[in-house]
């Protein structure tokens, strides 16, 4: 009995519960409507997801090349996207918390020394344009360059970055700026020199404005929080990317769900079929080419023996280029000792020759190793990324030391300003006051005021030129060497004796690798500078949102696919590694020229202290309650650290 | 207006717009009235130069498929079917017998090699060498063929197609 009531209530309930799908009584027309709204959300979640996907930006553009490039050429524009988005918050990071501040409540300019372009300058202050003194050094790198556009291409793109980065040594070496056109010249001079853009314009009050917003303070933990930021977002891309390459390899019906479900038959326009087409085929032949890879015969024993033997020849390469760049930087710096005037030419332009050289010459020579080694086309790739990626090592051990060594010579320039300043202010008292005495504040016209070097200006400086050099010699690079030659030839096909479009020159293909490397290498350089000069983040966004549009529109205009085209999946993960290196390299001198170099006495929200990170002592003994000091004294024993990190290891 | 019901329509459509599809296609052939149940068709090449069927490169081929006769030519309940079977609602295993009968090219029940060659062809659009498309078409069988015949049945392409992530929301079109 008790059982056939449980059932009878389970029924009651049942009823109850579906009435109104069965279309009588009470519950029918609730049913309806929540019938009715299920429907109306799912479409909501519909177009919602579609909105969303509208909404990434690029996305059809990169989704169109996908179609007619093939996946790896479009892994290089997502990844020039990804880094679009952390360049975004950078840059909200830099410009929010340290730029507007000091534009905002900040003295204004020419109320302090520091923020006024000094007397002596005054006359050239109004110089805001980019200085460009061309020089016989710089032609005949662009006959260089000439030579090796004939060569090879890819090692044209090399060959800027080489060049970018030595046109500081050159202007180290070559001191004097009046020399006749000997030097490289950006001259990012005058105004805009004092201002916010730059390190020199800060000033080192505790607190600024009615907020009692903490200037110093906030420069140096953007500058931290930046290098934080970035090191977070990387590492948990590469961690999604990894999960997400985990599976889904292994499918047994490639082919055949290639051909039965590719076509979307939703399509009704005729534009978005030709992508299809040209996309489906593209990923055709994908296949085909991880297929025929797979089907290859192999000698296990003759190939492993090449390999090695082409990873030993690279790395004698390596080593040897190494060696002639460290010698060639010691020579260089024992002619700036001994004074330049004995010296012909080569002596005075050797690194820079010697750099363009190596960047031109081994790219090509990995080349014809790596033929040796017979890899998938994709394998190939990410060692030739690799091996290119550790020759430009070198150049960036030439350009830190360029730049340490300049950083030690504007300090005993500073020394000596320090003890001209107190003899000047002596001469403005005048004997007025007794020596011992106290003396009353002045006042003087700011710009008057002697002015000490700025090395962190200075450094924020070079790192603002190379990348604006990168930039333009990127842009007139695409635009000579795909634009051009497309150009050449489509058009002069009519009237030359071989077949232009078959045989040599024909169209570029899409050079990933050296866009992929040109990217990361920028992306370093934003990163070592960006503590010295906060507007960097500001220009790498501007550069990489017209980066964008230029590049795709070059590419669907000027290239063509390549011959072998090959499924992208792992390169990402790849790029983020490189990506990560990078990061952690650039990391190091900014980090070193912190912790062991003291800040300028007179600019910057550093001065007068003795090193910069006291700020944040400061902060603690002034700002927080006493007993957080205590805490924090005691968590920063080095034994807690230790373990904490053993922990997190 | 038909009183006759259609089994399992899964248009969303009412039957009225449909019919006022249909009827478009050639206004002086279909009548309004269905009453006497009339027996018209459709040709062919009206059909195929609808917007949702007319960038398809296997339009021909679907219209086939849904006609009776195996020549084109769509009555209406064809007609409906034909939206039907390709609409959102209809089941896995109605769609996959109708896009059987779609790719074999040469209606002897088996999806062979050249009938592979056909749809490669029609989906690249003839941009594949001769040796790309063979190597692909050996895949396939290779691939799906369960009983060595070297051709698909209906039972090795259902087994593959069901397996399939993507087939139910590419063979789909909306009216």
């Amino acid at each position: 009995m008790k059982r056939k009531l449980t059932t009878l209530k389970e029924a009651h309930e049942f009823v109850d519960k579906f009435e109104g799908s069965l279309g009588k009584g009470k519950g029918k027309k609730f049913y309806a409507y929540k019938v009715m709204m299920q429907k109306k959300w799912m479409k909501f979640q519909r177009d919602f997801e579609n909105f969303r996907t509208a909404c990434i930006p690029w996305e059809m553009k990169i989704k169109e090349i996908e179609s007619h490039f093939g996946s790896s050429v479009a892994s290089y524009f997502i990844f020039l996207r990804w880094m679009y988005g952390i360049n975004m918050v950078l840059f909200g990071l830099t410009f929010g918390l340290v730029m507007v501040p000091e534009a905002l409540m900040g003295k204004p300019y020419g109320s302090m020394p520091r923020k006024t372009v000094p007397k002596s300058e005054e006359a050239t202050a109004m110089d805001f344009s980019i200085l460009w003194d061309f020089g016989v050094s710089n032609c005949l790198s662009l006959y260089v360059v000439a030579i090796c556009y004939f060569v090879h291409f890819m090692h044209f793109v090399l060959l800027d970055h080489c060049e970018s980065m030595s046109t500081h040594i050159l202007s180290w070496v070559t001191a004097d700026p009046g020399q006749p056109g000997m030097c490289i010249f950006f001259v990012f001079k005058g105004f805009s020199q004092y201002s916010v853009l730059f390190y020199g314009y800060y000033n080192n009050q505790r607190a600024i404005g009615w907020l009692k917003f903490r200037m110093p303070l906030s420069y140096f933990m953007t500058g931290v929080g930046t290098i934080a930021y970035s090191f977070m977002v990387v590492i948990r891309t590469m961690a999604n990317n990894a999960n997400e390459e985990g599976g889904g390899d292994d499918t047994s019906f490639t082919f055949s769900w290639k051909m039965f479900t590719s076509w979307d038959y939703l399509i009704g326009n005729p534009e978005t079929a030709d992508n299809k087409f040209a996309s489906i085929t593209t990923s055709f032949k994908e296949s085909i080419v991880e297929e025929q890879e797979n089907r290859k015969e192999e000698n296990i024993h003759l190939t492993r023996f090449l390999r090695v033997l082409a990873n030993f020849l690279v790395l004698c390469c390596l080593g040897g280029s190494g060696y002639l760049i460290y010698f060639v930087v010691r020579r260089s710096q024992k002619f700036a000792q001994e004074g330049l005037d004995d010296y012909g030419w080569w002596e005075r332009n050797e690194v820079n020759m010697v750099m363009s050289l190596l960047g031109m010459f081994c790219p090509m020579l990995f080349d014809v190793i790596s033929a040796l080694e017979n890899y998938h086309p994709r394998i190939a790739l990410q060692w030739q990324l690799g091996r290119i990626f550790a020759l430009f090592l070198g150049n960036l051990y030439t350009f830190i030391i360029a730049l340490l060594d300049e950083i030690n010579l504007k300090l005993e320039e500073e020394a000596i300003v320090r003890i001209n300043m107190t003899i000047w202010e002596a001469s403005l008292y005048n004997g007025t006051v007794a020596e011992n005495a106290t003396a009353p504040p002045l006042e003087v016209d700011p710009a008057v005021v002697p002015r000490g070097p700025c090395w962190e200006t200075m450094v924020g400086q070079e790192f603002v030129r190379l990348t604006v050099s990168d930039t333009v010699t990127t842009y007139i690079t695409l635009l000579v060497g795909d634009f051009l030659r497309a150009v050449f030839v489509r058009f002069l096909n009519y009237c030359w004796c071989w077949d232009l479009e078959y045989g040599f020159p024909s169209y570029a293909e899409f050079d990933i690798s050296g866009n992929v490397l040109g990217l990361i290498f920028n992306q370093g350089m934003i990163w070592m500078g960006a503590f010295y000069a906060p507007c960097l983040p500001a220009i790498n966004v501007i550069r990489l949102h017209v980066s964008m549009y230029l590049q795709c529109w070059a590419v669907m205009c000027c290239n063509v696919p390549h011959a072998r085209v090959f499924k992208a999946s792992g390169s990402n993960n790849f790029y983020i590694a490189m990506l990560l290196v990078i990061l952690f390299l650039s990391t190091l001198p900014a980090v070193y020229t912190i912790v062991s170099i003291p800040p300028s006495f007179d600019c910057g929200p550093f001065s007068g202290k003795h090193r910069m990170f006291d700020v944040i002592q400061e902060t603690l003994d002034n700002d927080f309650p006493a007993w957080f000091g205590k805490v924090f004294g005691y968590a920063s024993n080095p034994g807690l650290i230790l373990s904490f990190i053993l922990l997190m290891v | 207006m038909p009183t006759r019901t259609v089994p399992s329509s899964h248009v969303k459509k009412s039957f009225g717009e449909l019919h006022s599809r249909y009827h478009e296609l050639a206004p002086n052939l279909v009548p309004m009235d269905y009453t006497n149940d009339p027996d018209c068709k459709v040709p062919m090449q009206l059909i195929i130069n609808m917007p949702e069927l007319t960038e398809n490169p296997f339009k021909e081929r679907i219209v086939e498929s849904f006609s009776e006769a195996g020549d084109g030519n769509l009555s209406f309940n064809d007609f409906v079917d034909m939206f039907s079977v390709l609409s959102e609602m209809a089941p896995r295993e109605l769609k996959a017998i109708y896009a059987f009968k779609i790719y074999d090219f040469n209606t002897d029940n088996f999806i062979c090699k050249s009938d592979l060659e056909q749809t490669l062809n029609k989906l690249t659009r003839e941009e594949l060498t001769p040796e790309e498309v063979n190597l692909v078409c050996e895949k396939v069988i290779e691939e799906a063929d369960l009983d060595g015949d070297g051709k698909l049945a209906f039972a090795d392409f259902e087994n593959m197609i069901s397996r399939a992530p993507d087939f139910l929301s590419t063979f789909h079109i909306r009216i």
